[in-house]
């Protein structure tokens, strides 16, 4: 009988119970995809792995760092592999296609990116090609590139048109890993550099480390830093997790608001379905006030309330959980160029049925605690 | 004749509100017995504190001095709490606008008071049927109060009230909202709890009409018992 009260109660004004339910979904599909935004934001950092290190200039990143490291850094107790390579910032006809390009030593970035599923026979041919590059599934499907294709770079860091053949499609081991992007053999870039820009020649942007034991990753990063003390171009060498950390923290600005907006989305909702849930106390007081006199205490009633309003909350959240699915799909579509990964998560979803769950709750509380405090008299207007 | 004894007793009763700044006496020093299988009809002028009796009486509203025994509970020591459980077991309402839920059929509204009891639901509907077959409503117990006529809503409301079988019964101007036929037929059913239920009811009317169905009057002038406490329905008629 009182869960059947619930659903009537929820039914009886449907324009208005319509209009909440709207605006309750809304506001938590707004709130799931602006969490979206920011899981997208830390998909690279997210997506790195504990068992890796990355050594760059200690002065910046802009820096390079010479080769001659390479077998320095090899040597160091506690690092069992290593790799390099150079953000290339090659523009693709024009700047609107950008994506992310690096040069790379192919052969140990491969071994050290074991996500990066490539099919053996395109390895091969990468491998063994100079002129070889691979992309990810994600971005060969932008671009409607197939195997074998010629590719031509526009290079800003490294001037000049580069010219590439397309050897292989990677793609993700899971779905944090960023099939956007695009790799080619750093021996290209250098020797084409050695004629062109030889200043430029024999210099790596960071060094990549595959470490023995993630546990003492801290202690072989002192290390490799040691090593190159008091050098002309001294190192820093820290988690991959901790590098990636580093370019969000260039946007931590934009993603504080962003977390802001995504509460106030929230917190403006709860005004909205507690206004809605005060008018319906409101225009009911008399009949809870009947419910009183029949004997049903304030529990029953603040329950009652708390009920409709959770249940409102609930089939509105549910609503906007199913919704951001699709929308973050068509989100993806216009705007997957900026987050190559834009997943849901589960934790989105659990952040959502929470807040769904908080606004039901806050909607309830001073319209239940209005109706149980009122005098039985005042509510039925019996006085006289 | 052996004489009843008294279910309601009323002792130096004093009922005041406070408008603003003031404050209005509205009841002054009642003290009053009903007894047993009375029907009492309170009349009065408008603000005379009629419903303000009633309501202390039926534990809806707490008194600023005296006390009200009702079936032998000082109904003035409870906390709200205990008077919600004891108004669900004692107190049958009966509102001059029916009062009854309107998401709610005929059958669950009648049902409503016996949820907190301790009866299974096959007790408790055949509880429910049996008082919408006294007020002749048993064709009608799946209709919401929207579907109903007026007169068909205040039965509803009676049985709603009788379902528990409450030692009082408290109703407020139950006629108020009626056409005539429809106030004869529920003046008619409460005489008819009253002969032949034995049950006590309390009613607050201007209405001289269904004044005359009750067995005692009691006038209420300016929160004071204006005439004597006992004129009997016979006597009356």
């Amino acid at each position: 009988m009182l869960l059947r009260l619930l659903f009537r109660n929820v039914l009886r004004h449907k324009l208005r119970t319509g209009l909440t339910l709207c605006g309750i979904g809304v506001a938590i599909l707004s709130f799931g995809l602006l969490r979206t935004v920011i899981s997208a934001w830390y998909a690279g950092v997210e997506a790195s792995s504990a068992n890796r290190l990355i050594t760059r200039n200690a002065i910046s990143l802009i820096f390079p760092l010479p080769l001659s490291y390479l077998e320095r850094i090899r040597g160091v107790e506690g690092v069992k592999a290593v790799s390099y390579g150079n953000w290339f910032g090659g523009i693709y006809i024009e700047e609107k296609n950008f994506f992310a390009n690096f040069a790379v030593e192919p052969r140990t970035y491969l071994e050290l990116y074991p996500e990066y599923l490539l099919p053996e026979d395109q390895k091969e041919t990468f491998l063994r090609d100079r002129r070889a590059c691979i992309a990810g599934r994600k971005l060969v499907k932008r671009f409607g590139w197939k195997v074998g294709d010629l590719i031509t770079l526009r290079g800003t860091i490294f001037p000049g048109n580069w010219e590439f053949v397309l050897r292989g499609i990677y793609s993700g081991r899971d779905s944090r890993v960023d099939e956007s992007q695009f790799f080619f053999h750093w021996d290209y870039l250098n020797e084409s550099l050695k004629k062109r820009k030889s200043l430029m020649a024999d210099q790596v942007g960071i060094y990549i480390l595959s470490v023995r034991n993630p546990e003492l990753a801290a202690e072989t990063a002192a290390r490799v830093d040691r090593v190159f003390r008091n050098s002309y171009a001294e190192t820093l060498t820290e988690t991959e997790k901790a590098f990636q950390l580093g370019f969000v923290a260039l946007t931590e600005a934009i993603l504080l608001v962003i977390r802001l907006v995504s509460f106030v989305v929230i917190v403006i909702i709860m005004a909205v379905a507690a206004n809605s849930m005060s008018m319906s106390v409101r225009e009911r007081l008399g009949e809870y006030a009947v419910f009183k006199t029949l004997g049903f205490g304030g529990v029953y009633l603040g329950a009652m309330i708390l009920g409709e309003s959770l249940l409102i909350a609930a089939l509105g959240g549910a609503g906007g959980i199913l919704l951001t699915f699709p929308a973050a799909k068509t989100f993806l579509h216009y705007l997957g160029d900026y987050f190559p990964v834009f997943l849901v998560t589960k934790e989105t979803v659990v952040f959502q049925g929470l807040a769904a769950l908080a606004v039901g709750m806050a909607a309830a509380v001073l319209p239940a605690w209005r109706a149980v405090r009122i005098p039985i008299v005042q509510a039925l207007g019996r006085i006289g | 004749m052996e004489e009843k004894k008294a279910v309601v007793e009323l002792r130096h009763l004093f009922k005041s509100y406070r408008r603003g700044g003031q404050i209005l006496p509205v009841l002054t020093d009642i003290t009053l017995d009903i007894r047993e299988g009375d029907f009492l009809a309170l009349m009065g002028p408008s603000g005379s504190g009629k419903s303000t009796l009633l309501n202390l009486i039926a534990g809806l509203d707490q008194a600023d001095s005296g006390t009200i025994h009702v079936a032998g509970v000082d109904i003035t020591t409870l906390s709200e709490s205990e008077l919600a459980q004891w108004r669900a077991l004692n107190v049958g309402f009966i509102f001059q606008f029916y009062n009854l839920i309107p998401v709610l059929t005929a059958f669950e509204n009648v049902e409503l008071p016996l949820i907190l009891t301790d009866l299974s639901k096959k007790e408790r509907r055949e509880h429910v049927t049996t008082a919408l077959n006294l007020v002749k409503l048993e064709d009608r117990m799946d209709h919401y109060p929207g579907q109903l006529s007026g007169g068909q809503q205040q039965r509803v409301a009676i049985a709603r009230a009788m379902v528990t079988d409450p030692a009082i019964l408290v109703a407020d101007e139950p006629t108020g909202d009626l056409d005539r036929a429809s106030a004869e037929e529920v003046l008619n059913l409460m005489w008819r709890f009253s002969v032949e239920a034995g049950k006590t009811i309390m009613m607050v009317t201007h209405d001289p009409r269904a004044a005359r169905k009750a067995r005692s009057m009691l006038y209420l002038e300016k929160g004071v018992l204006a005439s004597a406490p006992e004129i009997t329905f016979s006597q009356r008629a």
